[in-house]
């Protein structure tokens, strides 16, 4: 197989698994094998594709496919990078674990309407193929939407009002951010440039200065609302009130990455380092990154429920992407773009550990944690290694990632990056550490109604995968860096 | 055969009207419509094809040439807004069967059909004809079919609003009147391409210029440009659903037509244009009628009502690509022509699936309709994002070129009021959406509209997504009727 053809086929395959997903619905266990295999050969596909772009030369060149034209000038078409593939590696690779992880949470939870939760699966994550397949913007904004429509009924999966209200925060801000900002920020880049392509370098060099250009990166960065910095960000702790799956690969995963991915291919392939630099008052954009962080990182060590605290978390890891890259040093890119992959793996574990022991234990609240180390110990070791990633402690992928934003920060000397992210760590070890501690160092106060084990076999297998990754960015890091490398336009 | 189309055209709708009545039982006149309706819309796909290969056909009625004879003239302009007036005519012919049960007494439904007719003719009529008084007759024949349309709705206040509209439209039709008699009396001619060659001689006569001031004047009553616009939400919100549907998606765009005929063919772009900032006026008009219509839009309880503000709000739209001035402004406004036909179609055949269920369109009955008609919904819901402008939509396209045209004058002031005026529009699809999806329902029993009714408001919805992404045809039409229009092209 061509990976030219792979490449389109990573569009049609999740499609026609959510077909087949449907029409599976009455058979169960057929409907979960369509599902696995169709996460199987997704990320065969997207491995192929993979293939070619490292290989390099002609056959990464000839990765483009123009597959409709809207008007002239408008294409819908697709392209592959390394930026891109790396997106969905993660996002096709982690729908395997989640898929396996799910099934045991769906039936352990015996929720209702499953066949419609992985058909909303199955189209959230085409829309993520698309948007990291995406060779122009207005590709990329179409799955964007995809995306947000996709997983509307995900989150208003459990039907009651709470989880309505939740729903309508999500959609309303993901909608009104995109249609609002997103959208004439994209008709503004193609009426400058004249074109819509990510092209190594940016397209809107000499063709927009002075403040214009500043007002252009703002909407940006806040028309991706999926970036969720302040004070876009409430869909996200809105969104906690979906099934702990959704939250695992869309909202840490799937969603929040396609955010903080689409800002990334706007600064480096619209803007491109070299003319960002000289935008004036561009720095704006960092303080906004910085503010999120901080602020972000303060709100979820308010948070008492589990998942809230860990959106607030994600809220805060996402600016980090976003800071690194807008600090617009080599390193501190390649800081943000390892962070994609570390931050990815390590907050789904999280999210599969706050799920497990819902399943297991019924408890949603931090205060109720204590001594469930000892119930459930391979949970919560997981949970362990990645609460360190988040905080950036060695040998986790964490710590790689940190390094380069701080080593990019020293290279223009940004006291304020540099404080930002000492302080963030810290607040993160305070609002990660009670946690193990109270795990591992407090007895049970009261006796659990029913006495439990671990979760389901599926979940706790899921969440041992997915911690083994977090250990393995670290030790893995080497290749990952120089692969990436390229985004930069630095060759192998 | 062939080279009869022009008139058959018409005459095909105009004869159907007395057949119906004829009939005199409503299922037998329904299918005599709809048939004579469907083979209306082969007739303006087939002058398409004809005008694109040969261009403009010339058909002399009775063959009395022109200019002692009516000459029928189908350019591309008319052939492009013949196919959205018998297309949409058709779509909404074919649900009218199951819409007006709900709401025209069983007695009265011959009788509606023969009035849709007549009314689908003179439409068409104003479009195909290049004789000046045969626009005025056409004009005459389709408002007092609509007047009559109008007073069917079965709230009492739509006598009301249909005597407001006789009214406006009466007056409108009397300024058309009075604009054709002046010109006449200048010119000697009432063909549309005699007066293109004898007015610009004239440019400086008082006489042409009050002919000119007549006749937009009286236009723009037609269209609703804002502010004489007050007759439209009373007219939209009081009919019966269907004639609702089928007026926002034809009468308006056919008046439009008649005003860029008139300013562009017959006067000619520069007529005037040192005395009168002809084009100033459009995009001030067009601009307040944006913002008004869409403020009070958000306000509207009832739904009907809210969409009618829309229209109107649209309609400025429309306006304000004329009156940038350009090609590509041009071209904007008649593929919003098409385009606005197609959402506001989809949206108010949606509303009379709602009226059909529920008796009315007030918005307390859109809570909870997410679950209990989930189709109509999620077409109101294509349709709303199209009015919006996103991009997969046949909205998208035409915000786009409204953009391009704007953004070529180097106007940003204009740039950002579009976008700013659809986040209007975002704001009262959004209350729509909200009532419908987050708001529980009373505990009224009520199923999805019937098939009949739910197929083509699916047809339009879909067409609304199709011709976002397959933009071939809507743009060519409408580059080449712009090109023609201005003088550069075929």
């Amino acid at each position: 197989m061509t990976a030219l053809l792979a490449l389109q086929l990573t569009l049609v395959v999740p499609l026609c698994g959510a077909l087949l997903i449907a029409l599976c619905g009455r058979w169960p266990n057929l409907r979960e094998a369509v599902t696995l295999s169709t996460a199987g050969l997704l990320f065969y596909l997207v491995i192929q594709v993979f293939g070619a772009v490292e290989r390099g030369g002609d056959e990464a060149a000839a990765l483009y496919v123009e597959l409709w034209q809207i008007l002239p000038g408008l294409h819908i078409a697709l392209h592959s990078e390394p930026l891109s593939i790396l997106f969905a590696l993660v996002a096709s690779g982690l729908w395997i674990v989640t898929s396996v992880y799910s099934i045991g949470y769906m039936r352990a939870n015996q929720e209702k309407r499953q066949t419609q939760f992985y058909v909303c699966f199955a189209v959230a994550i085409f829309g993520a193929m698309g948007v990291a397949f995406a060779a122009n913007l207005l590709t990329l904004f179409l799955f964007y939407e995809v995306l947000t429509l996709s997983t509307y009924p995900l989150v208003a999966h459990k039907g009651d009002d709470k989880a309505r209200a939740g729903a309508r925060t999500y959609l309303g801000i993901l909608l009104a951010t995109s249609i609002g900002l997103f959208l004439p920020a994209m008709m503004w880049t193609y009426f400058v440039a004249g074109t819509l392509d990510f092209r190594p370098g940016g397209i809107l060099e000499g063709n927009i200065g002075g403040i214009g250009a500043t007002i252009l990166l703002l909407m940006f960065m806040f028309g991706i609302g999926k970036a969720a910095l302040i004070p876009v960000h409430r869909w996200l702790p809105a969104a906690m009130v979906a099934p702990t799956p959704v939250s695992a690969l869309l909202h840490a995963v799937a969603v929040v990455k396609a955010g903080v991915f689409t800002i990334a291919k706007v600064v480096i392939y619209i803007f491109g380092l070299d003319f960002l630099v000289d935008v004036p008052h561009e720095v704006i954009a960092v303080y906004i990154a910085g503010f999120t962080i901080v602020v972000a990182s303060i709100l979820a060590l308010r948070q008492t429920n589990i998942k809230r605290m860990l959106a607030y978390s994600t809220v805060s890891q996402l600016s980090y992407i976003v800071l690194a890259v807008l600090v617009l040093t080599p390193l501190s890119e390649i800081g943000a773009i390892v962070h994609i992959v570390a931050h990815a793996v390590a907050k789904i574990t999280l999210f599969f550990a706050a799920g497990a022991i819902y399943i297991a234990s019924k408890k949603t609240e931090i205060n109720q944690l204590d001594g469930i180390g000892f119930r459930m110990p391979i949970t919560m070791g997981a949970f362990a290694i990645a609460a360190l990633s988040m905080i950036g402690v060695p040998p986790t992928g964490g710590f790689v990632s940190k390094w380069y934003m701080i080593a990019g920060a020293f290279q223009i000397d940004s006291y304020f990056v540099l404080i930002v992210l000492t302080l963030s760590t810290g607040l993160n070890a305070a609002y990660f550490l009670p946690i193990i501690f109270r795990a591992y160092f407090r007895k049970e106060s009261v006796a659990p109604p029913k006495s439990h084990g671990e979760a389901p076999l599926p979940m706790v297998g899921a969440i041992c995968v997915t911690a083994l990754l977090t250990l393995l960015v670290f030790f893995l890091n080497g290749p990952l860096v120089a692969f990436e490398m390229a985004v930069l336009g630095v060759p192998r | 055969m062939l080279s009869h189309l022009p008139i058959l055209q018409v005459i095909v709708p105009l004869l159907a009207a007395p057949a119906c009545l004829l009939l005199d039982r409503a299922r037998a006149a329904w299918l005599f419509a709809c048939m004579a309706s469907l083979v209306s819309v082969a007739i303006s796909g087939l002058l398409v094809f004809q005008v694109h290969q040969f261009g403009a056909l010339s058909y002399s009625l009775g063959g009395w040439d022109a200019p002692w004879g009516i000459e029928y003239r189908i350019d591309l302009l008319s052939a492009y807004v013949l196919l959205i007036v018998s297309g949409i005519g058709a779509l909404m012919m074919l649900a009218a069967n199951t819409a007006i049960r709900t709401e025209v007494p069983s007695e009265r439904q011959p009788l509606f059909y023969v009035l849709y007719m007549l009314c689908l003719a003179g439409l068409l009529g104003i479009v195909a004809t290049g004789d000046i008084f045969n626009v005025f007759v056409f004009l005459e024949i389709s408002s007092l079919a609509t007047y009559a349309l109008i007073a069917q709705g079965r709230d009492r206040r739509a006598l009301w609003a249909a005597y407001q509209y006789l009214i406006v439209g009466t007056i409108g039709a009397t300024f058309i009147l009075i604009g054709i008699g002046f010109l006449y009396s200048l010119t000697g001619t009432l063909n549309m391409q005699d007066l293109a060659n004898r007015l610009p001689a004239l440019e400086n006569s008082a006489t042409a210029f009050t002919a000119f001031a007549f006749l937009m004047v009286g236009v723009c009553l037609k269209l609703a440009l804002f502010p004489l616009h007050l007759w439209l939400p009373n007219a939209y919100a009081y009919a019966p659903s269907i004639v609702t549907a089928f007026l926002a998606a034809t009468a308006t765009k056919v008046a439009v037509y008649l005003l860029i005929r008139f300013h562009f063919s017959v006067f000619g772009v520069g007529f005037a244009a040192s005395v009168l900032p002809l084009h100033s006026i459009f995009l001030v008009l067009g601009l307040v009628g944006v913002f008004v219509a869409s403020l009070v839009a958000i306000q509207q309880p009832n739904v009907k009502r809210l969409f009618a503000y829309s229209s109107v709000a649209q309609i400025g739209y429309m306006i304000i690509g004329i009156g940038i001035g350009s090609a590509t402004g041009l071209q904007a406004t008649l593929l919003h022509l098409f385009n606005h036909a197609l959402m506001k179609g989809a949206l108010f055949l949606a509303l009379a699936a709602v009226v059909f269920r529920f008796g009315s369109a007030d918005i307390r009955h859109f809570a909870g309709l997410g679950q209990r008609m989930p189709w109509t919904m999620a077409i109101i819901v294509i349709g709303g994002l199209s009015l919006i402008g996103v991009p997969g939509t046949v909205g998208f396209i035409s915000k786009w070129y409204l953009v391009l045209a704007a953004l070529e004058r180097d106007w940003w002031p204009l740039v950002i009021a579009v976008l700013l005026g659809s986040l209007l529009a975002v704001i009262y699809i959004w209350r729509l959406v909200e009532v419908a999806y987050f708001r529980k329902g009373e505990d009224e029993v009520c199923r999805e509209a019937p098939l009949s009714l739910l197929i083509p408001t699916a047809i339009l919805a879909l067409a609304n997504i199709y011709f976002g992404i397959d933009t071939r045809l809507p743009v060519y039409l409408s580059d080449s009727a712009a090109q023609m229009l201005f003088g550069g092209g075929p």
